[in-house]
């Protein structure tokens, strides 16, 4: 029972939410992309996506300049 | 050398430029100076005095759209670039638009929300587009830290430790080093070596 989050094998918990994974992970950054299973989930959605048991999540940092 | 088979198979490429900043006035360059043959940059921002330290202007074009600035620039370097400029903001949802028809996007926008949406933008409305983008330009030095992430079909020229443009200076040797990767990357997705 564990999904994959950039590469590392984490816990699996049942009915969590992309939002509530990224704050479980401590992924505090404001501005993410996130991709599960190679599909983009828009950041209105991450707080209705569950995470599914064998996922895999990408979490793409960005930081500003340019 | 001049390999006669990349002039050739550049000046059928058209590349898309979001933003014509220190990322996208610079890659830009590069990618006219390589032989590409059309580019579509679109941004909506007049060249400033305090832009001059790394973005690819000149004094004399403080005050000009920087798309026509751009363009005025590419054509002293070359006149084998088509250059298509657009002068406007690129607004959520339909960020992608202006780049539909294009080989490959570069996103060279500057704070990380309008980043994030344009690769959202581009992802969703537009799969199977290549889309290199950068993060984290900010900050002197740590050169050896950059490094290209690659998800399917964006890739990011990133430094993770590097600190936002409101923390910490832009100027032009790590912007240009930036640019540069990203103008470098599109040659490799162009030419068939980075798909």
């Amino acid at each position: 029972m564990t999904i994959t989050v950039n590469g590392r094998k984490v816990e699996y918990r049942q009915g969590e939410s992309v939002n509530r994974l990224l704050k479980r992970m401590r992924y505090n950054f404001p501005l993410v992309i996130v991709k599960v299973n190679g599909t983009i989930v828009n950041r209105e959605d991450h707080i209705r996506t569950e995470i599914d048991d064998g996922d895999e999540i990408q979490v793409i940092h960005l930081t500003s300049g340019g | 050398m001049d390999d006669p088979g990349v002039s050739e198979k550049l000046s059928g490429c058209s590349v898309g430029i979001a933003g014509a900043g220190g990322l996208g006035s610079n890659a830009a360059m590069a990618l006219a100076r390589s032989g590409v043959g059309r580019l579509v940059i679109v941004d909506f921002d007049r060249v400033e005095a305090s832009n001059l330290n790394r973005q690819y202007f000149f004094l004399d074009q403080v005050g000009e759209y920087k798309v026509e600035a751009l363009m005025e620039n590419i054509r002293r370097a070359t006149r084998d670039c088509f250059v298509e400029i657009m002068n406007k903001k690129l607004e959520k949802g339909s960020m992608h638009e202006p780049f539909v028809d294009v080989d490959v996007v570069v996103e060279a926008l500057d704070d990380a929300r309008t980043k994030a949406d344009f690769i959202e933008d581009i992802m969703v409305n537009l799969p199977g587009k290549p889309l290199v983008a950068a993060s984290g330009v900010a900050g002197i030095g740590g050169s050896e830290r950059i490094t290209v992430e690659r998800f399917g079909d964006l890739r990011i020229v990133e430094d993770h430790q590097a600190l936002s443009s409101d923390e910490d200076v832009l100027l032009s040797p790590k912007v240009g080093v930036f640019a540069h990767h990203q103008a470098n990357l599109v040659l490799e997705i162009l030419l068939g070596g980075g798909k």
